[in-house]
């Protein structure tokens, strides 16, 4: 079980968390003038990586907030926390 | 004559304290501070049960928790049974009841022996390859197989015992208390970190407590006794916690450490009474010191598997520490130092030492010395090659080793012996390192894995990181410690060290014989059966990857997790295919790294307090009232409320005759209830539901149906308006929770534009739902200033009112297709409102119903139930709910998706009515719906989602999901059965009242 640094609460146990998938994406503006395939894009292409991965997560037991995690997925490293809205790290 | 094979005097055991135990039924004795092994042996007990798969004849194996063999069922047949304990770490108690596994019908008489005579039809892969074949045989393997190989029988009875859990934070966590882990504790302590040291054992100190030897000093002092000082003084230090009887199970990341603290299990059981048995630490360190220290290595050779063959580190242990022999005819198999280090305790001790076989050729060590001088002769450079004793060792034969190891020469000695201690090296304990994540290295000159890159703040120190000997240990634990925890004060000045220990070892993984391999019995996993010549046939067969290997041959997948022939299974692959071990990599320890019970895991959530469960707050009137309660989530919900002798079946038919003559009552206090405001509080309505809400008028109420963004429903309710920017949202019970969190994830991260705040206001609220024609009578009656006309009050609308100084918010809205109202109060009234409209409606006979009257009439009105009617899979179309999807609305949640080519296929399954063609036919939820039962195979067109007998339509309906079920109104279906097939008709969903009369009734 790792530890997440929230950014509105700070460090907590990762059972106070709730993971969201992976980050940055952008609900389309407008789904309707989508094809098949590019709404089928949004909808259900995600990529599973073994190494570095940015994805969302909420402090659900905790102040609800979401927020982005930059974690490597082959040891649970946690390299950033970052909010909502704000530039990834390189 | 019993013999008794207690030598010399122990200062670890307690020979005035006489204990008496029992061991397969008959009576011994043992001395306090005994293990069941230590007590076993010394009553000349070797034989404690039966191999797994050839029911060999085993006895103890080793002084540890790495033991593979003397596992023992305790207390049989009573609550305090337990399976699976290794009698290495059994404490004796006055009144221990101890039986072998494994072994029926009796350790000595063992009808699956007959398994050792036919094992060459007994290769690896057996199980796999033979029982799955012809596949009705299984039946008759099962029984045999089962019954003759049963690893312990679990308890039958509740456990009487009492579990915890507790959290620990620390600065340092050291694991385990041998020379190393008390050298870690001081050093952290000493420099001010809030320290924890645990070690499995009940004392401290590890192997080094009790070598009491001129050849091992400290400081001119022998290093047990050295090492007794140390523990004296770390015993006074307050910012050290100790803890023994303390195993470590589990190591997960960010130094998480999971470990069973052991309180009760060597009191006599008289004594544990109200006492905790177990303590579940959960430990989280900031560092982690691993001191887990070594594993003797068995050597791999025919037959090394008979009673009295022991780890020859084990012999010394019991010896030293407890004061036992293990035999009178002692020899000892090596091909390191470490034997010696066993024969001069023997020696010391006054047991004699028959002779030393020992693979290198020559070596130049003061241990070999000194036992040359006590006149016991040593074979150098010979093998083992057999032994022989069915129920316990009573001779070798050894050869002579060719230069190369691969070979034996010369010709055949005989010697006979009791027990035969063999080493080869050791092994580091680096379970818990590679648990944590840690990677390993292989160290070619001693041919041992050993940590390399540390996944978190954590440091291996001693054996367990490849310091196998007493000087390495000294000098390098107090520099790494010094270097982990950046300190300056060292503690220990520099140490004055005598370690004869020569570190010259001649490694051969399987060692040759002077029989073909396929006639040998050379087991590499003692638990498991598992033997070189299996190892060597996987690879053959042609498995490659070590963890297919592992499976295949069943390697490493005993409760002891091949803690002993790991390391050889690896070596024997590595000569075998010339793989490099470095190369080869290790199949993965996983926790626990001994076995835990459940009630450790368990601890306190047992019972009622399994898990949290939500009341009501009108819950106590439902108990009084005879209410059976179903769980919905967590919550505890009123099911039925049987009077009389009543059962389910007529207390729901009752309940909803009551509901649609005159009036039912309902507590619908668990829906969710969330409090949306804002000045987007309409828009962002408008995004989440299916339908419009911006012209909903304040005062007025809506259902709404939410989809996931795949276009499936997610879930439904009604949301009111209660003023401008204010709405009062409601969820089903058990989507409560996510729908708030996917409603703030939609805010934070796709709308943070949008002003909305939400509150989730469910336990704010009791919901009394108070439904049937004489609703509005009730009502008014408690409400005599409130103007329920249709035309002031209609169907979903809502009005906020007072009973005396109480508020209240109604709702009039219906899940029943009756006239009904919703009334809302603060949860701390609702019992005495409930109270207040059953007390007013006794003239009506208003009955209170619960959740299956609830979804019976509902289902006469063919309401859906998101999660009962729909799974995942559903759209609102599917559901011929096509009214409520908004066809202007510029975009919803799930918009897009109900016009991808999958969702607009006219063969989806879709909900339809079922009617039986008997009408007192009640159908089975979750039944298959067929049209032609003749086809091969049998086309699956849906199943059964709902199915009641209606009270009030005199006849038994239906919903079902059905494929293109839409276009098949009044087609015949079959549902078939187990001894019959039962035939319908395809209907609207909607069975009573259509046109909704009864609602303005
Ligand atoms: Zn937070």
């Amino acid at each position: 079980m790792f530890l997440i640094n929230c950014p509105f609460c700070g460090e907590r146990e990762q059972s106070e968390f709730k993971a969201g998938g992976e980050a940055h994406i952008v609900r389309p503006k407008q789904p309707t003038e989508l094809s098949d395939d590019e709404w089928a894009e949004y909808l259900f292409m995600r990529k599973n990586i073994k190494g570095v991965q940015f994805e969302r997560w909420n402090h659900v037991h905790g102040c609800r907030k979401w927020f982005n995690v930059v974690r490597d997925t082959s040891n649970d490293q946690i390299k950033a926390v970052y909010k909502m809205g704000e530039k990834p790290p390189n | 004559m019993k013999k008794n094979l207690r030598v010399k005097r122990s200062k670890h055991i307690d020979e005035t304290y006489k204990i008496s135990f029992k061991f397969n039924g008959k009576l011994y004795y043992g001395f306090k501070g005994d293990t069941l092994a230590s007590a076993l042996l010394a009553n000349d007990i070797h034989l404690v049960g039966r191999s797994f798969k050839y029911h060999r004849p085993r006895g103890i194996m080793t002084a540890g928790s790495e033991e593979p063999n003397a596992i023992v069922q305790l207390h049989n047949n009573s609550p305090w049974t337990e399976p699976n304990v290794r009698a290495t770490e059994v404490e004796i108690y006055e009144g221990l009841e101890a039986s072998s596994q494994n072994c029926w019908p009796s350790v000595n008489f063992d009808i699956g022996g007959i398994n050792n005579f036919l094992s060459p039809l007994l290769p690896a892969g057996f199980y796999y390859k033979t029982f799955m074949w012809p596949a009705s045989f299984w039946e008759k393997y099962e029984y045999f197989i089962r019954k003759s190989a049963g690893l312990g029988k679990s308890p039958t009875k509740p456990d009487p015992d009492i579990y915890e859990h507790r959290y620990i934070h620390c600065d340092v966590l050291v694991i385990g208390a041998g020379i190393s882990g008390i050298i870690s504790a001081k050093i952290a302590a000493k420099n001010g970190f809030k320290t924890l040291l645990i070690d499995e054992k009940p004392y401290l100190g590890g192997s080094t407590i009790y070598q009491n030897s001129e050849y091992f000093k400290i400081n001119n002092q022998n290093s047990g006794s050295w090492l007794e000082k140390e523990i004296n003084e770390i015993k006074k230090i307050e910012n050290l916690e100790i803890k023994t009887r303390t195993s470590v199970a589990a190591y997960h990341g960010y130094n998480y450490l999971l470990a069973k603290e052991n309180l009760t299990d060597h009191l006599p059981i008289e004594r544990r009474k109200n006492k905790t048995r177990h303590k579940l630490l959960k430990i989280r360190a900031k560092k982690v010191v691993t001191a887990t220290g070594s594993i003797e290595r068995p050597l791999i050779f025919d037959n090394n598997d008979r009673p009295g063959i022991l780890l020859s580190s084990a012999i010394k242990k019991y010896a030293d520490l407890f004061g036992v022999a293990c035999g009178e005819k002692n020899i000892l198999f090596t091909n390191n130092d470490s034997a010696y280090e066993t024969a001069i305790s023997l020696i010391q001790k006054g047991i004699n030492v028959e002779a030393i076989v020992d693979n290198r050729e020559k070596v130049d060590s003061k241990l070999i010395y000194e036992v040359e001088k006590n006149n016991i002769k040593i074979f150098k450079g010979h093998t083992i090659v057999n032994t022989y004793g069915y129920k316990r060792i009573n001779k070798i034969s050894i050869m002579q080793l060719s230069k190369d190891g691969q070979n034996v020469i010369g010709s055949k000695i005989d010697l006979s012996c009791d027990c035969l201690g063999i080493s080869g090296g050791w092994t580091p304990a680096v379970h818990l390192f590679t648990q944590s994540g840690g990677k390993l290295k292989f160290r070619d000159e001693d041919q041992v894995f050993i940590p390399n890159a540390y996944p978190s703040d954590q440091i291996s120190v001693g054996a367990c990181n490849g310091d196998l000997t007493l000087d390495s240990i000294l000098v390098n634990v107090p520099k790494s410690l010094k270097d982990f925890l950046n300190i300056k004060n060292n503690v220990y000045e520099s140490f004055e060290v005598l370690s004869s220990y020569n570190n010259s070892k001649r490694n051969i993984w399987l060692l040759p014989s002077d029989k073909i391999l396929g006639k040998t019995k050379s087991f590499v996993d003692y638990q498991n059966d598992a033997t070189a010549k299996d190892i060597k046939l996987a690879l053959r067969e042609g498995f490659k990857s070590i963890e297919h290997v592992k499976r295949y041959t069943t390697t490493g997948m005993g409760t002891d997790q091949g803690k002993l022939g790991n390391m050889h299974a690896l070596g024997i692959i590595s000569e075998t295919s010339e793989a490099k071990m470095g190369e080869l990599g290790t199949t993965t320890f996983r926790p626990p790294y001994t076995p835990l019970t459940f009630g450790t895991i368990v601890g306190r959530n047992v019972g009622e307090y399994f898990d949290v469960y939500r009341k009501t707050p009108i819950h106590e009137w439902h108990v009084k009232n005879n209410a059976k309660f179903e769980n919905v989530g967590q919550w505890k919900r009123a099911w039925y409320y049987p009077r009389d002798n009543e059962d389910m079946f007529q207390a729901v038919q009752r309940e909803s005759k009551a509901a649609r003559e005159s009036a039912g009552i309902l507590d619908a206090s668990t829906l969710g209830k969330i409090d949306i405001q804002g000045t987007d509080a309409s828009e962002f309505l408008n995004r989440v539901y299916t339908n419009a809400w911006s012209k909903l008028q304040i005062g007025k109420c809506r259902y709404g149906l939410m989809l996931n963004e795949d276009g499936m429903v997610y879930d439904d309710g009604v949301t009111t308006r209660l003023s401008e920017n204010h709405y009062l949202m409601t969820t089903t019970t058990g989507g409560a929770a996510n729908v708030l969190g996917k409603l703030e994830d939609y805010l934070q991260t796709e709308w943070p534009e949008l002003d909305v705040y939400l509150s989730s206001v469910t336990d704010h609220f009791a919901t009394i739902s108070v439904c049937g024609p004489n609703s509005k009578k009730i009502i008014s009656e408690i409400f005599p200033n409130l103007d329920l006309s249709d035309k002031n009050f209609p169907h979903m609308s809502f009005k906020k009112t007072k009973i005396g100084k109480i508020h209240c918010r109604i709702m009039r809205i219906s899940f029943t297709g009756e006239q009904s109202y919703e009334i809302n109060v603060q949860a701390n009234f609702g019992k005495s409102v409930w109270e207040k409209c059953m007390e007013v409606g006794k003239n009506c006979n208003i009955t209170p119903y619960g959740t299956e009257t609830m979804h019976l009439l509902r289902a006469e009105k063919g309401f859906i139930i998101v999660g009962q009617d729909t799974d995942a899979t559903m759209t609102p179309i599917d559901l011929q709910m096509d009214w409520i999807v908004s066809k202007k609305k510029y975009d919803f949640i799930g918009k897009r998706s109900l016009y991808r080519s999958d969702t607009i296929r006219e063969d989806r399954k879709q909900l339809v009515g079922l009617l039986t063609d008997n009408p007192n036919e009640i159908l089975e939820e979750g039944s298959q719906i067929v049209s032609d039962i003749n086809k091969s195979p049998i086309e699956m067109l849906g199943h059964v989602t709902s199915s009641y007998f209606s009270p009030n339509l005199k006849k038994s309906i239906a919903l079902g999901v059905v494929r293109g079920g839409k276009n098949m109104l009044g087609q015949k279906l079959i549902i078939p059965m187990e001894n019959k097939k039962i035939n319908v008709t395809v209907t609207d969903p909607v069975f009573l009242d259509k046109e909704n009369k009864k609602l303005n009734a």
